[in-house]
């Protein structure tokens, strides 16, 4: 096992080189530049400003330049938050998307899973249909319509929350709600398939006619296999929903990744793109690692691979 | 009586069973059904509608259902029918599209990777996870910038990056089933590599691949939304369901109708997909057969 | 025979034992919903806090790039800076002319050409220090300085000098027309008389920088100088930086050490950057905001048929105008551009689309602009333009080629297309597509001039016509539609040059007609700053420049008595 977890991280280096040297070629590939303005910026300034920031030498040359910061963990000033630094405004950011995605995350596991099993052990019931359908409501319900409508609700008819922002404890409510319902959606379909395939194997006849109780069927022998492709899903679900929601952060104004993750790019901010793009990718590589170790757990016949 | 002659039994291929199967499942026939009307209305609708869907109406501005305008119009003055079953076209389009790619690109590269395993297996999925951790964005505005504003290769674009959780999903499932028994069998039988992928364990991936594939549809649908959302989606005076929802959502308070229509056929569509999608995961479960 | 296994499925079915626990769970969550609904008492509002303890709560719709005044650029970074910084003279509240601010009274030369500041007795910087002549020289020293490249350089060129030193033509800062007489007393000199000039103070390209602070965190000539981080920002005005949260906060607080702050009634301010006009609707009308920073498009008839009290809709010194390529074939002859123009029916935009009482552009500069408004001026005429279109050579808009209207995202700017788009469709028979690109997108797409027409427009910098005429001078780098008319040009220079400001506007009155006649830009409305204020905010008049000096806003105390505090 640990060799197995050694080589995922010596794997994970070249991972990490490989998302920002094509994160920024891409950013040097599309059109605009950081210092694009409305304004005409006469000559003079702009090739001083260009010197400060290094964008005047040539693309090779950029590009060693900012891998060599980059190994030293200096992921480069940021081109629209004037005087801060990517490594500041990710520290910034960063609790603020945990809190929000773990939440949210929470959420998403308690009511998705719960649906999706109860579904699968009465299949083709009312409880089925309605766990169903809210699932469905929940993924098919754009955040962007989700969000407001809570707003609407508790915020501006009952008055019980804020429309927005991040400071008070009951300013998470909203936001990790709206973001956990998708989430729950997809884990609940994907509960409910899986636990219906494992309900349909002989190990399950086998574990009904000796006389198990069906708790301990659905506990103790299906959850396992039924929960496969929760696990599957749940890698790169998780890192999207800890790197934090675009429409959820702008929506409910919260400080969160997100919003980095996206305005960075129509910014042409290159370092905070690279920035962001290189924690999530980080994350990606660490959350795989544990899926694919949880696979194993769950299924025993993997562990000889 | 003993020695009259029985006819035998007509042999039925595991499709016909599946076919069989699939026809009895009332909520799937409904999805199915649905989805036709659906599909056929947005495709002939358009045709036959007294207002186009791009005429203003500037003095009209948002006005509720009516005789007139049977859904109701837009702040434009445009006609939501209209809009809306034109939007239908485009948003189907994008689903089907962007999903066909991500299943053909997925369903190979999962099964290639979980069948040979080993060096092929990491460097397959390391791949995976290198484009997963691009930023999306980035990718799409650079396609948009390169290839212009043709729409198609936009979707194309989403399609190629949904393939993804597709390919981790069949790789997980085709882990499992390799161990199983009558891959082994296939094996011992000297059967060829490319047969053992095709014919075995694809049709049996097949399950779990289906219900993601129904998850996958809507998931297109909603990042065409988002796109709309930022700006970088279809160009006005093309509408899209995306589109429209986003534009009814900004109206909630004051035109609920622009966000009501748009959003139930959203959700029916989605609804009937799905629906179709667990009839065929029904279906093709093979172990559930009952004779 | 049966089938294996086929008498398993007669087993019965144990009952769900999950479902008590299924049926508790949910009545725990219905009971929860509903003890919220009954209202367990509603928590107070910022803003009901607020107007106790005398702390402003404005949207500030983005994150201020910078706080430096000789760096940034935008409008947002403009309402921060102003609590922080004042300049030799401030702005009336009611009509933005220029007060006496960190100078008491000035003289001016006979000629118009120097002006001689008297700064106040006793006017320190929120560290302590003494605010002296010399403190605005060094100031002037560092916004021209080559290195730092300040993007707004450009506006003290009125001053001697200042346009070669900022050029490195010299490296000899007293060539420049800035002299501090003695610690009370500052002379800056011009090159021409510039009726202006008080005004253009106003702009914070010129406001005065503290440089020992500035050479305490980094090189004050150089940027990522972190003198702008809330505990090490000094300034003179009216408040101090106490916190800037990036996506979240940035909050000023009174500075008891400002000349005039016995007569500054707000404690505090908060800043809040909330990027979707959507959100910050919803943040105003769940009592988070005292003053938003716009309106989303849809809500204003909603807000004018309703709750009008808490609407505002104040002129803004802008314009609003489609730019044409005229170096496109199609677009070389102006009775083309005149077509189009005369066939955009500006009303109906206004009334039925943009619907925040903008005032149809029929010229370019806004009427009004102290005291000039252009005689000369279009009119909306389908007819004639179809007219004018055939002479051009292409009658009913027959064998024009297609083009598109560039617009980059947002949703007005797509309804304003869509609108004109169908316009031009019915009135000239002219097919029209519409681009939407994101904007550092369409920013490059419109300098490389690789557009056919796109959307612009233009907010003057200080109250003054030259703001708005220079934009479209042959060599100036705003105005991307490759025209060039010599007259035009020669016209505003001339003005440049006088002090007499009825002959300065009877030149702008000719350079906008010539402009009007060749038409490289549709004007279509004139701007409104459309926002929405809680009743409680006093002193917040309407001005063309949209500055609020916050040394004249207050709040009123809410009517009923609020336990537990003293008045």
């Amino acid at each position: 096992m640990l060799r197995f977890i050694g080589r995922r991280v010596l794997e994970t280096i070249p991972v990490l080189f490989l998302v920002a040297t094509i994160t920024f070629f891409m950013m040097k590939a599309v059109p605009g530049g950081p210092l694009d303005t409305e304004k005409n910026l006469p000559v003079e300034i702009k090739s001083q400003i260009e010197a400060f920031y290094g964008l005047d030498l040539p693309l090779w040359k950029q590009y060693t330049n900012y891998m060599a910061s980059l190994l030293q963990g200096d992921l480069g000033p940021s081109f629209k938050h004037a005087n801060r630094s990517v490594n500041e405004l990710i520290a910034a950011a960063l609790p603020v998307s945990l809190e929000l995605g773990s939440l949210a995350l929470v959420f998403a596991l308690v009511v998705g899973i719960t649906l999706g099993i109860f579904a699968a052990v009465r299949q083709n019931t009312w409880l089925d249909y309605l766990a169903s359908s809210s699932a469905m409501v929940g993924i098919c319900m754009p955040t962007f319509v989700m969000g407001p409508l809570l707003v609407l609700v508790f915020a501006l008819h009952l008055e019980q929350f804020n429309a927005s922002g991040w400071d008070f404890a009951r300013d998470r409510v909203l936001p990790a709600l709206t973001l956990g319902l998708v989430y729950a959606g997809y884990i609940a379909r994907l509960t409910r398939g899986g636990m219906l395939e494992v309900l349909s194997q002989d190990f399950i006849r086998t574990a009904r006619a000796k006389g198990a109780s069906e708790a301990r069927v659905i506990f103790r022998h299906a959850v396992r296999g039924g929960l496969l492709p929760v696990v599957s899903f749940l890698g790169p679900a998780v890192a999207g929903i800890l790197t934090g929601s675009f429409v959820i952060e702008t929506i409910f104004n919260i400080p969160g990744l997100g919003k980095h993750f996206v305005t960075s790019v129509f910014n042409r901010d290159a370092t905070l793109t690279i920035g962001t793009a290189l924690f999530y990718a980080t994350l990606i590589v660490v959350l795989n690692l544990v899926v694919d170790i949880v696979q194993m757990w769950i299924n025993p016949k993997q562990r000889a691979t | 009586m003993a020695g009259e002659a029985v006819a035998p039994e007509a042999g039925r291929s595991l499709w016909q069973d599946a076919w069989a199967r699939l026809r009895k499942n009332r909520m799937a026939v409904f999805g199915a059904i649905a989805l036709a009307i659906i599909a056929a209305a947005s495709l002939i609708g358009p045709l036959v509608i007294a207002h186009g869907y791009e005429e203003q109406n500037l003095l009209l501005g948002a006005a509720p259902p009516s005789a007139a305008h049977p859904l109701g119009t837009d702040k434009l003055g445009r006609d939501q029918l209209a809009r809306i079953l034109y939007g239908g076209r485009v948003s189907l389009l994008v689903g089907i599209a962007a999903t066909a790619v991500s299943l053909t690109i997925g369903l190979l590269w999962g099964s290639v990777a979980a069948y040979f395993g080993g060096k092929v297996d990491a460097v397959m999925m390391r791949t995976v996870d290198i484009l997963y951790a691009l930023p999306f964005t980035i990718f799409v505005i650079l396609l948009m910038t390169v290839f212009g504003r043709n729409f198609i290769l936009l979707f194309v674009a989403i399609g190629a990056v949904e393939w993804l959780t597709m390919a981790r999903i069949v790789r997980g499932q085709v882990l499992a089933l390799k161990k199983q028994e009558f891959i082994e069998a296939a094996i011992a039988l000297g059967l060829r590599k490319r047969r053992i992928i095709l014919r075995h364990l694809i049709p049996n991936v097949l399950g779990p691949v289906a219900v993601y594939t129904t998850l996958t549809i809507p998931a297109v649908m909603l990042l065409e939304a988002f796109l709309s959302f930022l700006g970088l989606g279809v160009q006005p005076p093309m509408s899209s369901w995306g589109l429209l929802i986003k534009e009814g959502a900004e109206m909630m308070e004051e035109a609920p109708w622009l966000l009501l229509y748009p959003a139930a056929l959203f959700t029916l569509t989605l609804f009937s997909l799905n629906f179709l999608g667990d009839g065929l995961r029904d279906a093709l479960d093979v172990r559930a057969s009952r004779d | 025979m049966a089938p294996p296994g086929s008498d398993l499925e007669s087993l019965p079915v144990p009952a769900n034992p999950c479902r008590p626990f299924a049926e508790r769970l949910a009545f725990v969550a219905v009971a929860a919903l509903v003890a919220m609904a009954a209202g367990c008492g509603k928590p107070p509002t910022r803003v009901s806090t607020g107007d106790v303890e005398q702390v402003l709560h404005k949207g500030n719709k983005s994150d201020p790039q910078e706080l430096d005044p000789h760096i940034v650029q935008g409008v947002p970074e403009h309402h921060i800076l102003q609590a922080l910084v004042e300049n030799l003279v401030t702005e009336d509240p009611k009509d933005l002319h220029p007060i006496p601010g960190q100078a008491e009274r000035w003289d001016i030369s006979a000629d118009g050409t120097v002006y001689t500041f008297h700064l106040r007795e006793g006017i320190r910087w929120s560290n302590g220090d003494p605010v002296t002549a010399h403190d605005f020289v060094r100031s002037y020293q560092r916004g021209l300085s080559p290195s730092l490249a300040s993007e707004y350089a450009y506006m003290y060129y009125v001053m001697k000098g200042a346009e070669d030193y900022f050029k490195g033509k010299t490296r000899d800062f007293s060539t420049v027309g800035a002299k501090a007489l003695d610690e009370r007393t500052l002379q800056i000199t011009l090159n021409g008389p510039t009726p202006y000039f008080l005004s253009l103070l106003n702009h914070y390209s010129w406001w005065p920088v503290h440089l020992p602070t500035l050479a305490k965190h980094g090189d004050p000539y150089q940027r990522n100088n972190r003198w702008t981080r809330p505990g090490n920002f000094v300034g003179n005005g009216p408040f101090v930086l106490t916190k800037w949260n990036v996506g979240q906060v940035i909050a000023v607080r009174k500075n008891p050490l400002y000349w005039n702050a016995a007569n500054v009634k707000l404690s505090a301010i908060h800043f809040h950057p909330i990027e979707s006009s959507d959100t910050e609707e919803r943040s105003f009308r769940s009592g988070q905001l005292h003053v938003s920073d716009e309106v989303p498009l849809s809500k204003i008839p909603v807000y004018r048929a309703k709750k009008s009290d808490l609407l505002r809709i104040d002129p803004y010194l802008g314009c609003y105008f489609y730019r044409m390529n005229t170096t496109r074939p199609q677009f070389k002859d102006k009775r083309v551009r005149q077509a189009l123009a005369m066939a955009v029916d500006r009303k109906a935009i206004v009334e039925r689309v943009t619907r925040g009482g903008q005032l149809p552009a029929f010229y370019f500069t806004p009427p009004d602009t102290v005291g000039y408004t252009s005689r000369t001026s279009l009119r909306y005429d389908p007819e004639a333009a179809r007219k004018l279109l055939a002479q051009a050579g292409y009658p009913g808009g027959k064998g024009f080629p297609a083009f598109e209207i560039l617009y980059n995202t947002s949703e007005a700017h797509k309804a304003i297309g869509e609108a004109v788009q169908q316009m031009w469709k019915r009135e000239l028979g002219i097919e029209v597509r519409l681009l939407n690109q994101e904007w550092k997108v369409y920013l490059d797409t419109e300098k490389r001039l690789d557009y056919e027409v796109s959307r612009g427009g233009w907010i003057g910098d200080y109250p003054d016509p030259s703001t708005f005429l220079e934009t479209f001078l042959s060599d100036s780098g705003n105005n991307r539609t490759g025209w060039k008319n010599a007259e035009y040009d020669r016209l505003l220079k001339e003005a440049a040059r006088l002090g007499d400001q009825k002959t300065r506007y009877e030149l702008f009155q000719k350079a906008e007609a010539i402009f009007l006649d060749e038409l490289p830009i549709i004007p279509i409305y004139h701007y409104t700053r459309v926002y929405l204020i809680q009743p409680s905010v006093r002193g917040w008049s309407p001005t063309i420049l949209d500055h609020h000096p916050y040394q004249n806003v207050w709040l009123a105390a809410p009517t009923e008595a609020v336990a537990g505090v003293k008045r």
